[in-house]
This record gives structure tokens, C-alpha cells and sequence, in this order.
């Protein structure tokens, strides 16, 4: 049975929809290539504030890297990025962070020399104000600001369930711990917008609703925009407001999640067509 | 059953950021620094303070800033020895032509000239990385090297081309003896090992350690690459900076250019690299390490009671210095530090296998 | 185009400083030719070198500090077992001893390794140059030995006629050029036309492609590191032959690495420009800038050359870090 078929899917959904805002990050006519390779091709949607909006569609349609141009790690040829109201062609990544947009990557990019509370602490950089001479005293309001940070991190750290793990490097943690370190992370950036890849990679169904709880409560609880990279489809189609489809770098559908998967251009991406 | 943390419990997180959370290590440190400072002057000959102790202890100084710089922010450097020959000359030029200044003054200035051209030097990290940092840096030894044998005003126009330095006078004592050379340093390293660890484990360390293990999702989060490797350069530029003013001035007494070449350079490398890269207490080992083998060398030939000359003693000592190289690097790529804290872990299992 | 005119500019710069001395008439032709020949030949000795560098580099990523050690390896050896047997035989030996040498380097302390990032290898070649440094003193004595080739040593006065009183010009450096030339032909024809050079370009380009198609990866590593081996003893001799043969780390493994950065790390044509650019460079600032720079800033003595190369390499670095002739990487997250 759908979520959205139960009454309590259901009233979670109204809850949902009435708390959806204007539109907060946009991308238009965003082109991509690498030498010969075109990895985005004159791609536009909308992202609203509080939605969790999914990109989804077949490997390699260009979805990391979509994310990577919102952050600023690639610069497109062509197209703008509109984020809270301001318009850029291509996106700084140290304003992309100051300006409240987090992300979680395909392959962890987790610092792994570092315990998993460090791990989280570094989220917190952009927060940290205090000088580098009261940083090597460590006295006053150095001393006050990595306890006050400690204490965030450490309520993130209770909210993802991973108490247990805190003082291991994060390189001894199975996978679907790492994969929770590093959304542990970019909460800890208090972000407006969390951009998700492949969240759920690799992990077992019981890893997955976990994952997906905390996905949820962050967009309850904090009001965080999500936007999602996700391959299963029952997540997708559980959890988010609306869907974007790419397909070899272009834009084959958008729209809410039964909508998508009637269309028609999708479901040939996804199984192929007979010519 | 010695080494456990039981019944130790942190009940607020300004405890549990100590530098020292588990009781026993507070006390082995206290332990460890009464005796370094009450016993050993009265239990070592002055020939190996001067022969171990003293360089031991400014070169642990600058191995941690080279450790800061290489081991915790990940970029490499092969020709640190210049901003040591920096330190030097420019207390040496601070003393001659400003006598008057406090010395720990002069070493602070000599600290910051060397931490600007730290900055300087660490423009190239900005674009270059790995390899080709570390010929960058190489560029920086040869220069240092040719400018403080060549500008003559650095050396105050000596003929010979080398200075010398009179005995450090701090606070109306004058620094003349072993013990009082051994006693000075070690407060100094005290407080440079307090500082850096603090600079370690605070928010700079974490930058420095993010731009090391992945610098593209360290910049996502809104890590400032720049700032970062800067600081880096210009802090451990500071560190072998004041080392190498100690080193010229309480160890040396009086040096020529030389004194700084790129085999000093090599040898902090390899300090850090057998005492394991991005630990403080890495560089104390390979600072020992280092500082110990080559005599080792030369005297266990005797104690064996077999006969070489000092030439192939000092060639064997080549060799093994490679081969330990090599050995550190695929056997144990953390070094000593990493074997101490595996010895550490066990010993807190004790007597139990696991 | 546009993220050219940073390097347009430097090399503007080196070849207005290389004109200038002719520009200015601070120094009769024939001296400023002569200059500019030395410079090239030791630009040739420095390729050879970095040659070897760049063909390790480009088979197997790793970036060989200890190639300045094996040249002067094979140098001692051929120095040394030429007191007893006739050169050849001992060319011979010294090639033998160096294909051992490249695979025990290989298999002990390369393979073990591989995993690590370059940072990591480069700290092991230094390690194994160390060791190389104290064994090869060791085995083969500490003296400065010399290498008779039976060429000539009196340099040769030509076109006395053209310019006044002639160029001098060393026969050694001659052969010398002579046999780079050779050496880098016969490498491209065995890269280019033979089925084991086209199997180590494959291996330079991607390892694992090349091991999927059955090249069997171990083996062409043992043929780089025995084809750079080769390059080593031929700069060995070459060197040893004009300068005598002495251990001095600096001199030779370390300039190879400006070379290589000027030519780009994985390019051998990159190595033979890069070589000449920076033999000339040197040997032009130390001749013609040194005593320029001596009098404006009251330098005691010269010594540029101690320098020059790895402030070009640096300068290089900042506006072309993949070299004239290598390949840009793209990191991908």
C-alpha cells in the first residue's frame, strides 16, 4: 500500500504541502561539458523552500553533477543559478557554504584521519569566529566557542544515533555509519538547503528507513530544503514532494512523483525502447 | 590492569577537551616533565647534553613545525631548513643591531619575519600540489641558501662568510652552560609543544587535517584553502624559524651558511616521517631517533668489538638510514607514534588478549 | 588562449634575457656562443637524466628521486670495473648490474608501495637514493674515479674565421650531444614500432585497461626500469667522463627535477627541451646576470646557478604546472 494512501500519509502530506514555500534555488538553462563530453545539456527546475526535491534518472544522466555545479565544484559553459534571490553564473564554493547550502557526496569524501566527532567539528568552521593566537592559548572565547560547538555537534551526533562511534576514526566504520558521519556533517553547517547523493547507497533495507526517518525529521524538524540523488524509486516516490528526471545530461520530466512516473519519456529512459 | 579508564567519566565536555583526559597519562606527564627538569641535570654528563640533549630538543621543535605543516595539512615541503637558516640570521641581525631587545623578543620577530616569507614561499600550494610542490620548496632552500652566503649584509660583511654569536642573556642570566642550555630549551619547547597542540586540536587542526584528507569537500563546507595552507606555511615557517635561531645561537655558537642545506632539510623529513607524520609526539621520537642513530653508529662498531673507520661508518650510516626509510614507509607509513599508541592499546587491555 | 599569456609572458622574458647580452654588446659573439654552447651541452646531461625520470614517471607514476643515484651508480661501476677489464666489457657489466638494480628497487621498495599517494614514493626513492649513496661508496670507494672514453679532452677552436677568436668547443660534449640524439631516436622508434614499446605506452596511459588486455604489468615495469637504467648508465658514463665521477646528490638528481618540470613529468621530449632550457638558462644567468647582480646588490661572489633552475621550475610551475609538454589532470569529485 502507498504511504500516501494511508490517512496518516496522507495527513503527513497535507502537513507537508501547507508548509512548502516560494521557490528558494532555481537552475536555468545550466549546460555542462567536460572536453567532448556533455554532462548537462540546457537544464532548468526550481527547488521551493521546505520540499524535498528528488533528482533521480539512469547512471550517468548527469545528477552528481548537477549538485556539483550548485556547489560550485564545476562551473558551467552556459546557464545561471538563482539561489535567495541573487543570481550567479557560477557559484563560489566558500559563499555556496556561507550562504546555507550543504551536501553529502556519492563517495563519502569523509576526512579520514580524523575521529567522527572531528569530522562533524569541521562542519562547524564557518561558525567559528575566534583568532588563531586565542586558538593556540586555547583560553577565553576560543575555549567557550569549542565547547559551544561541541555541544551542537553534539545534540547531531544524539539526533543520528551515533553516539557509540564518536571517538572512532571514521575510517574503522562500516559504510552505512560513514554514510550517517557525513550527513552528520553538513547538519552541522545548519543548512537552508541539503543537497543528498545518493544517501542511501549501499545500504540494507533496515539502514535505508533509518536513513529515511532522519531525512524527514530534518525537513520536519529544521525546515531544511532537501534535494536528493536517490536510485530506489519506493523512497523516492515515499519521501519527496517533487521530482526532476534527467537522462544524458537533459531534463525528461519534472513534477510530483505520481506525475513522473505516468510519464511516458521517463519510463522508456528507465527500461529502454524497442526501435 | 594498569593503564584502564574505568570509573573515569567526563561529566561535562570542557573535561572531556582536555588535552589529557585519561588520569594516568596526566600523571605520567607530570611525572615525565619533574624529571626532566629536577633529575636529569644532576644524572647526564655534559657531553651528552651537548652531543644529544640539546640538539634533540630544538630539533623536535622544528620537526613539529614541519609536522604541522606536512603531517597535519598535507602539503610537502623538502627545503625547510631555509626558513631555519631565516631564524637565524635574522636573530643574529635582531642582536647585533638592536642589543638592547629582550631575546625571547628577538626570537618572536625572528618567528614572524620567517612566517611572512613561510607565506611567501606557500603561494605556489595554492595552484600546485605533491611533486611539484615539493620542487617549489626545493627553490626555496637553493635561495636562501645562495642569499645568506651572498648578501653580505646578513653576515654584518664577514670575510669567512660565517657569524658568530655571543652567549644568550635572558632576564640577567647568561645561558652559557650545558644544563642552563638544556633548562632553557625545554621550557621553550614546553610551550611551543602546549601551543601546538592547542593549535592542533582546535579549529585551524581541523582545517589543516581537512585540506590534507580531501580537499574538495573540505572546501564545500566552507573551508578557506587559501587561509588554511597559509597559516600552515606561515606557523611552521614561525616553528623552524625560532628553532633554528636556538640552533644557531645555544647549539652552535657559530655557523655558515651550510649549516642550513638541504641535508637538513631532508633529515626533518625524515624525523617526521619516522616519527610518524601528523603526531607531535612523532616528532619527539624521530627528533631522538634521528639525533641518536648516527652516534649508535659510531659507537656500536666498538662495543662489538669490531674495528671500521669513521668513512664507512658514516656510509653504513647512509644505508641505514635509507633502508629505515623504506622500512618506515611500507611497514609502518604512521611511524613510531603509531607503534606507541598500538603498544597503548594493549596495554590497556592488559592482561587480557583483546 | 586566454590562460596562455601567463606562460607567452615568461617565455618572452627568458628569450628577451637571452638576447640581451648580444643586444647590449656587453660581450663579443663568439664568447656569447660560447656560453650558449656549454649551456646546451650541460642541458644535454641534465636530459638524460630527467629522461630517465620521465619515462618512470610516465610507465608507472612514480616519480624516481633515486635516478640521479643510479646514474652516478653506474657511473662508479663503469669507472671502477674499467680498471680491469676493457670498457666494453665493462659497459656491459655496469648495464647488467643496473637492470638487477632497477628490479630490486622495483620489487622491494616500489611494489610494496603502490597504493600510497606520490608524496609516499617520493620519500622512498630518497630513501633508496641514500641507501644507493652509502652502498655505492661502499662497494665501490669514495675517491673521484675517472671515465676514459678515448675521446679528446683539448677543446677545438672553430670558425675562427666567422667570429673573432673563434669558439672553443669540447669534443666530449659533442659525442655527447651525438649520443642523446641517438638515444632519444632509438627510444621513440621502440616506443612507436615495437610491440613491447607500444605495450608501455599503454601502461602509461591506464594500468588497469592495460592489464584487462593481458599486458602483464610486473614484467613492462621491469623493462622501464631497466630501459631508465640504461639511460642512467649512458648519462653516467657521459657525465663521469667529462667531470670525473663523484657522489653529490644535489648536483645531479636534483636538477633533473626542474627539468622535468619544465618539460612536463611524463613527456621525454619534454625532458630533452626542458634540459637545454635550463642548461642554458643557468649557465647564461651565472656568465651574464651573475655579474650584473653582483654589482647592484654587492654580492659577495656569484653562484646563480645554484638557484636559477628551480626559481625557473617554480615561475614555470605557477603559470604552467603541467609542463610544455605534459598532460593537464582533471580531478573529478
Amino acid at each position: 500500500m502507498q504511504e500516501s494512501e494511508l490517512p496518516e500519509g496522507r495527513l503527513r502530506e497535507a502537513a507537508r504541502s501547507s508548509r512548502i514555500g516560494a521557490p528558494i534555488l532555481a537552475v536555468e538553462g545550466v549546460s555542462l561539458s567536460f572536453g567532448g563530453v556533455r554532462a548537462l545539456a540546457d537544464v532548468s527546475f526550481d527547488v521551493r523552500e521546505h520540499e524535498i526535491r528528488a533528482i533521480i534518472g539512469p547512471n550517468g544522466a548527469g545528477k552528481s553533477s548537477m549538485l556539483n555545479v550548485i556547489n560550485g565544484v564545476y562551473h558551467p559553459q552556459q546557464g545561471t543559478i538563482r539561489y535567495l534571490g541573487r543570481t550567479h553564473h557560477d557559484m563560489d564554493s566558500h559563499e555556496v557554504a556561507q550562504s546555507g547550502i550543504a551536501r553529502t557526496f556519492q563517495n563519502l569524501a569523509l576526512f579520514k584521519g580524523m575521529t567522527v566527532l572531528e569530522n562533524i567539528m569541521t562542519g562547524r568552521t564557518l561558525k567559528m569566529r575566534s583568532s588563531l593566537l586565542l586558538q593556540a592559548l586555547r583560553i577565553g572565547p576560543a575555549l567557550r566557542e569549542e565547547i559551544e560547538h561541541r555541544t551542537v555537534v553534539e545534540n547531531i551526533i544524539d539526533f543520528l544515533e551515533i553516539q557509540a562511534y564518536r571517538k572512532t576514526p571514521v575510517g574503522r566504520l562500516p559504510y552505512g555509519l560513514q554514510k550517517r558521519v557525513d550527513l552528520a556533517r553538513a547538519l552541522a553547517m545548519e543548512p537552508r538547503v541539503l543537497l543528498l547523493d545518493e544517501p542511501m547507497a549501499g545500504m540494507n533495507v533496515e539502514e535505508k528507513q533509518d536513513m529515511c526517518r532522519f531525512i524527514l525529521d530534518v525537513n520536519d524538524q529544521f525546515g531544511t530544503t532537501i534535494v536528493l540523488i536517490e536510485h530506489d524509486m519506493s523512497v523516492v516516490m515515499d519521501i519527496s514532494d517533487r521530482v526532476v528526471v534527467l537522462d544524458y545530461g537533459k531534463k525528461i520530466g519534472d513534477g510530483t512523483p505520481d506525475e513522473v512516473r505516468a510519464n511516458q519519456a521517463v519510463i522508456e529512459a528507465y527500461l529502454g525502447v524497442s526501435h | 590492569m594498569l593503564y584502564r579508564e574505568n570509573g573515569q567519566f567526563k561529566s561535562s565536555y570542557a573535561a572531556d577537551l582536555q588535552m589529557l583526559p585519561i588520569a594516568q597519562d596526566r600523571w605520567l606527564m607530570l611525572a615525565l616533565v619533574l624529571f626532566a627538569f629536577v633529575a636529569v641535570p644532576f644524572l647526564v654528563s655534559d657531553y651528552l647534553f651537548l652531543s644529544i640533549l640539546i640538539p634533540f630538543l630544538i630539533l623536535t621543535l622544528a620537526a613539529i613545525g614541519l609536522n604541522l605543516l606536512v603531517g597535519y595539512c598535507g602539503q610537502i615541503s623538502i627545503g625547510h631548513a631555509a626558513f631555519m637558516a631565516v631564524g637565524a640570521y635574522a636573530a643574529y641581525n635582531l642582536v647585533l643591531r638592536l642589543p638592547q631587545l629582550n631575546f625571547l623578543i628577538v626570537l618572536l620577530l625572528a618567528g614572524l619575519i620567517a612566517a611572512a616569507m613561510g607565506m611567501l614561499f606557500g603561494i605556489p600550494s595554492l595552484r600546485i600540489k605533491g611533486l611539484y610542490l615539493a620542487v617549489a620548496t626545493l627553490a626555496a632552500q637553493f635561495f636562501t641558501d645562495w642569499m645568506f652566503a651572498r648578501v653580505k649584509w646578513f653576515t654584518n660583511y664577514s670575510s669567512s662568510g660565517s657569524v658568530s654569536t655571543a652567549a644568550v642573556e635572558l632576564f640577567g642570566w647568561t645561558i652559557d652552560t650545558p644544563v642552563k642550555k638544556y633548562l632553557f630549551l625545554l621550557a621553550v619547547l614546553i610551550v611551543f609543544t602546549l601551543i601546538a597542540k592547542n593549535l592542533v586540536r582546535g579549529r585551524i587542526g581541523r582545517e589543516w587535517m581537512a585540506m590534507r584528507d580531501m580537499d574538495v569537500a573540505a572546501e564545500v563546507i566552507g573551508i578557506r584553502p587559501v587561509y588554511a595552507k597559509l597559516t600552515a606555511f606561515g606557523i611552521s615557517a614561525f616553528y623552524c624559524a625560532v628553532a633554528g635561531a636556538l640552533w644557531g645561537f645555544v647549539h652552535l655558537g657559530s655557523w655558515e651558511p651550510l649549516a642550513f642545506s638541504l641535508t637538513l632539510s631532508l633529515n626533518l623529513l625524515f624525523m617526521i616521517i619516522i616519527g610518524g607524520m601528523g603526531s607531535l609526539l612523532g616528532c619527539y621520537f624521530g627528533a631522538a631517533f634521528i639525533v641518536v642513530l648516527p652516534i649508535f653508529l659510531d659507537q656500536a662498531p666498538l662495543w662489538l668489538g669490531i674495528g671500521i673507520s669513521t668513512a664507512t661508518a658514516s656510509h653504513l650510516a647512509l644505508m641505514i638510514f635509507g633502508a629505515l626509510i623504506v622500512f618506515f614507509l611500507i611497514v609502518e607509513p604512521h611511524g613510531l607514534a603509531r607503534l606507541w599508541a598500538i603498544g597503548k592499546e594493549k596495554l590497556r587491555l592488559w592482561p587480557f588478549p583483546h | 588562449m586566454r590562460k596562455n599569456w601567463p606562460v607567452l609572458l615568461l617565455i618572452s622574458f627568458l628569450l628577451v634575457g637571452l638576447a640581451l647580452p648580444l643586444a647590449t654588446k656587453a660581450s663579443p659573439p663568439g664568447f656569447y656562443i660560447e656560453v650558449l654552447l656549454g649551456g646546451l651541452m650541460a642541458g644535454v646531461l641534465y636530459s638524460l637524466v630527467a629522461m630517465g625520470f620521465a619515462l618512470i614517471f610516465k610507465a608507472s607514476g612514480v616519480f624516481n628521486f633515486a635516478q640521479g643515484a643510479m646514474v652516478l651508480f653506474a657511473a662508479l661501476a663503469v669507472a671502477r670495473l674499467s680498471e680491469a677489464m676493457p670498457l666494453g666489457v665493462a659497459v656491459v657489466l655496469a648495464f647488467a648490474i643496473m637492470v638487477v638494480l632497477a628490479w630490486l628497487i622495483e620489487r622491494l621498495v616500489l611494489r610494496p608501495l603502490v597504493n600510497q599517494e606520490g608524496v609516499a614514493l617520493l620519500m622512498a626513492t630518497l630513501g633508496v637514493t641514500y641507501f644507493l649513496d652509502g652502498f655505492g661508496q661502499t662497494v665501490w670507494g669514495s675517491d673521484i674515479y675517472k671515465i676514459e672514453l678515448g675521446i679528446a679532452k683539448e677543446p677545438v677552436m672553430i670558425l675562427d674565421n666567422v667570429f673573432q677568436g673563434g669558439i672553443l668547443v669540447n669534443k666530449e660534449d659533442f659525442v655527447a650531444a651525438l649520443v642523446a640524439a641517438l638515444l632519444v631516436t632509438a627510444l621513440s622508434i621502440f616506443f612507436q614500432k615495437t610491440s613491447t614499446g607500444r605495450a608501455l605506452r599503454a601502461v602509461a596511459d591506464d594500468h588497469q585497461a592495460a592489464q584487462s588486455i593481458g599486458i602483464p604489468l610486473n614484467r613492462i615495469w621491469v623493462i622501464v626500469w631497466s630501459i631508465a637504467g640504461l639511460v642512467a648508465l649512458v648519462a653516467g658514463i657521459l657525465w663521469g667522463a667529462k667531470l670525473g665521477v663523484q657522489f653529490s646528490v644535489s648536483q645531479v638528481a636534483l636538477k633533473a627535477l626542474p627539468v622535468v618540470i619544465l618539460g612536463g613529468f611524463t613527456s621525454v621530449n619534454g625532458a630533452i627541451i626542458g634540459g637545454l632550457i635550463i642548461g642554458v638558462g643557468e649557465k647564461m644567468a651565472e656568465v651574464f646576470l651573475g655579474p650584473v647582480m653582483v654589482k647592484m646588490f654587492d654580492l659577495a661572489g656569484g653562484g646563480i646557478e645554484n638557484w636559477f633552475a628551480y626559481v625557473l621550475a617554480l615561475l614555470f610551475l605557477l603559470v604552467r604546472p603541467e609542463g610544455l609538454f605534459g598532460e593537464k589532470h582533471i580531478d573529478r569529485v
